[in-house]
């Protein structure tokens, strides 16, 4: 880092990563190939064969009943549900994520700790859980007044709940990490306080921001147990793809559940890569 | 005056970190503000930019009290020890943010920052970012951005202190002859005495939270105003209570005037430089002389000589302890 | 003013969100007192549903931990073709739905699967039954253990195992006495992860178990089945029961979470 060009370098540039032992790239020592060998089995018997077969099995009776499967009123409508109700999820995420790791680090107040240890109470509690909590507070029986049981408005809810931690957890870090001294920089260069947040943090924390809300996104398009009993699976209005899937398996319908989940496979995918195509390209400036 | 601090106190908690202090800097001077780390250095750096709030005490910079201007409107340009650069913007870019905020015309933006980069010879980097560069070239960099918007005095804080020796001194130079060619009002923070007198026209030294001397580097050099300041800004060594710099000793094998009795310890030879190590009254001493004249006296150690100091070197006398 | 603006946003949405709705069942669970919620624990189903959650989870973090650790010193100790994509693999159930999870275990292991076939007529039953749990709640936590290894893991570097290479020390050794004790507190960490996520599992588990009561029943299935059965003691009783596990990870993992 404190390396200038005004010294030569006294040796030619390493490969990246350096500090490597030159090794040949394919003699794999014996204890290492044994290693290797036994990690991909397993992965393979529990992870990679059984989603394999999920795909296969989505397309193994033709492509067109592959579409007819995703199709169905009822699938395509809890897909579309799923979608969209994620989207808007990852939104409110971006912003409200965005706001709470703010508070977490910049602003100082009684009981800070503890907020900032809830924050990942929806990473452990179980789905089944959190639905259940919201539903009696947002169910039939809410104190509040407040019935968005069988709702799409629930649905959300269930959403917002389990996938809160993604956005803050990924914003906080950066933003601790964030040299402050940019900012007193921006601010003897003339910057106002709005100016400097527009110009200097925000677009330091884009890449964080982006990469929490695409987790929050590939959550929701996957999320099953904290929409159960709020949702009321009720297809056509509240039922998530998740949802649909289950009741496929349960009427023994696997192949129409294998395109379902085929299509929520391909969706996370691609959210994944998005993801790491953009976090290849914040760090390219590091 | 281009700034003058006036009765500056500030304290970080309970721990005073500035005492009254008072300084002027001129207009086109380039001041060190020396001392050793703690003393209070950056921080009344920080108060002149207005990165600090001073407890009591004023700031005036070009005659308007600036005291509770906020920094983006006293006009000073700051450099950070560690850049401080805006790292998702490109070399251009950081040094024209200033110039964007105060939404100047695009071309003459241009124009301006294509100036600075070729003044600190990075017109080949304008479209690199940060990370792509050293950190001489970073540290430059943040020098054209906080000039580019003109600043009436231009604030360093350890501007070399993240580099590495070599890079620092070849720095060094250029800040000096880039102060000569644009005459901006500069102050910088160092705790390296050798850059202070290789760099500044006028020393101020802080230790503690309070100004020691202020004066030009001989002057700080040569008559400095205590023990604390000799022995901050150069080697110092004690013959017969006084504080002494060891260039400034004479040594000879025969008894002379006004000299004390030293035994030699050992005879380092560095070079061009020797240096002798003495016991004088049993504490021990030293003494830099010239290989020649080291030669010349053929001296080793066990022999005897005569030490003291050369008539007009200025020396301080220690409080008996 | 724009301090306190984004202070109370911030706050109402947590308090509304997490705090009221968690706050809500603990006090409908002990609102009539301890008694109700002891009783509704310690019903014949309830506990078995705690002995089935406990095996589950159990076995699956034995395997994922000697898993997670093994790859772990794979990806940050070796070089190997292929590095990369596995490295990518780990993470690929995290973006995988939990019901798809189940689908996926059951076209292979169920009893009309080739596998499952084979592995039932040698008496083996995966599907409905405890394998294929531990099957699931495996595929859901498998990276846990991995992710919070690898990071410790690279930091502490291969200089003090080197070091104990030139003392003499076998690969065995230097891992049990050097690079063990360097990694012990995140891999604490990640087991507790690991349990976590394993005592909570619900969707995976749904699917595979069949959700037959008193036998392949989760804790997780039995808040579920209880609360459809209006038996809402029961299941509030649970549901607290598995909050204050989480809540227990939760500190544990505070306390363990690598620093900085």
């Amino acid at each position: 880092m404190t390396t200038d060009v005004a010294v030569p370098p006294a040796l030619p540039p390493g490969p990246p990563g350096g500090g490597a032992r030159p090794r040949s790239r394919f003699s794999v020592p014996g204890g290492t190939a044994l290693g290797v060998g036994s990690a991909v089995l397993y992965l393979s018997l529990i992870v990679l064969i059984p989603l394999a077969v999920v795909a296969w099995r989505s397309v193994d009776q033709g492509p067109g009943y592959f579409w007819r499967a995703v199709t169905t009123p009822d699938a395509w409508a809890a897909l579309t549900l799923t979608v969209g109700a994620s989207i808007l999820v990852a939104l409110i995420n971006l912003v409200m994520g965005t706001i709470i790791a703010w508070v977490l680090v910049r602003d100082r107040f009684p009981g800070k700790a503890v907020v900032d240890t809830l924050i990942d109470l929806p990473f452990a509690l179980p789905t089944i859980v959190a639905g259940l909590v919201l539903l009696s507070l947002y169910g039939p029986e809410s104190p509040l007044g407040l019935n968005l049981a069988y709702s799409r408005a629930g649905v959300v809810l269930a959403l917002l709940f389990v996938t809160l931690p993604f956005v803050v957890r990924t914003v906080q870090p950066v933003l601790l990490e964030l040299d402050k001294e940019m900012e007193q920089a921006a601010a003897s260069l003339g910057a106002s306080p709005f100016q400097t947040f527009r110009r200097i943090i925000l677009p330091n924390l884009v890449p964080a921001m982006l990469s929490g809300t695409a987790l929050a996104f590939t959550r929701s398009i996957a999320e099953f147990g904290s929409t159960v009993l709020i949702s009321g699976n009720l297809p056509f209005k509240t039922q998530v793809a998740a949802v649909n899937i289950f009741s496929q398996i349960e009427g023994d319908n696997t192949t129409g559940a294998a395109a379902i989940s085929t299509v929520l496979l391909v969706v996370a995918l691609v959210a994944l890569v998005s993801l790491d195509l953009l976090q290849r390209w914040g760090s390219r400036r590091g | 005056m281009a700034i003058e601090v006036r009765d500056v106190n500030k304290s970080f908690g309970t721990t005073p970190v500035l005492r009254d202090v008072s300084i002027d800097v001129e207009s086109g001077s380039l001041t060190a503000l020396l001392g050793p780390s703690g003393g209070g250095k950056s921080t009344l750096l920080r108060v002149i930019a207005g990165l600090e709030q001073p407890d009591t005490g004023t700031v005036r910079i070009s005659g308007v009290d600036a005291t509770r201007l906020a920094p983006q409107r006293r006009n000073v340009g700051f450099v950070f020890q560690h850049y401080a650069a805006f790292k998702h913007l490109t070399v251009f870019r950081n040094v024209a943010f200033g110039l964007e905020i105060r939404k100047r015309p695009k071309d003459e933006i241009r124009k301006r920052v294509m100036e600075l980069l070729e003044l600190v010879h990075l017109e080949q980097m304008a479209d690199r970012y940060p990370s792509q560069l050293s950190g001489g070239q970073r540290q430059r960099m943040a020098l054209a951005r906080a000039l580019a918007v003109e600043p009436e005095v231009l604030l360093l804080d350890e501007p070399f202190g993240a580099l590495d020796a070599q890079v620092r001194k070849e720095l060094r130079t250029w800040l000096r002859r880039l102060h000569d060619e644009v005459h901006v009002t500069t102050v910088f923070v160092t705790h390296d005495q050798e850059e202070a007198i290789e760099v500044a026209d006028t020393i101020v030294v802080l230790a503690d939270g309070e100004v020691e001397q202020v004066g030009s580097p001989a002057e700080v050099y040569d008559n400095p105003a205590n023990p604390f300041v000799m022995r901050f800004l150069g080697p110092v060594t004690e013959i017969g209570g006084s504080l002494v710099r060891p260039h400034d000793i004479e040594i000879s094998t025969e008894p002379v005037e006004g000299g004390t009795a030293a035994t030699v310890s050992r005879v380092v030879r560095l070079g061009f430089e020797v240096r002798v190590e003495l016991q004088v009254e049993g504490r021990d001493a030293w003494v830099q002389v010239t290989r020649g004249f080291a030669d010349q006296l053929a001296l080793k150690s066990g022999d005897v000589v005569s030490v003291r100091p050369t008539p007009g070197a200025r020396s301080l006398v220690l409080a008996t302890v | 003013m724009a301090k306190y603006g984004l202070r109370t946003i911030a706050v109402l949405y947590l308090f509304f969100l997490l705090v009221l709705p968690v706050g809500l069942i603990i006090w409908r669970t002990f609102g009539d007192g301890l008694g109700p919620f002891v009783e509704a624990l310690t019903s014949a189903s309830a506990v078995h549903a705690f002995q089935v959650t406990l095996t589950v989870a159990l076995w699956a973090v034995a395997a994922n931990t000697v898993f997670g650790v093994g790859t772990a010193v794979l990806l940050v100790r070796h070089r190997f073709p292929g590095k990369r994509l596995l490295n990518a693999l780990i993470d690929l159930p995290m973006a995988v739905s939990p019901v798809v999870v189940g689908l996926a275990l059951i076209l292979v292991y169920g009893r009309f699967a080739p596998v499952g076939g084979l592995l039932e007529s040698w008496g083996v039953q995966v599907i409905f039954s405890t394998p294929g749990m531990v099957l699931a709640t495996v595929f859901v936590a498998l990276p846990l253990v991995v992710r919070a290894v690898v990071p410790v893991l690279e930091e502490l570097g291969d200089d003090q195992e080197q070091a104990a290479h030139t003392l003499g020390a076998s690969r065995l050794q230097a891992f049990v006495r050097i690079t063990l004790p360097g990694i012990r507190w995140a891999l604490a960490y990640g087991v507790v992860l690991c349990l976590a996520r394993s005592l909570g599992e619900y969707g995976a588990v749904a699917v595979v178990s069949g959700r037959l009561v008193d036998q392949t029943q989760t804790l997780t299935l039995f808040v579920e089945e209880r609360f459809q059965n209006f038996d809402q003691p029961a299941a509030f009783a649970a549901a607290t029961a598995l909050a204050l596990i989480a809540v227990i990870t939760l500190l544990l993992t505070k306390l363990l979470r690598p620093k900085g």
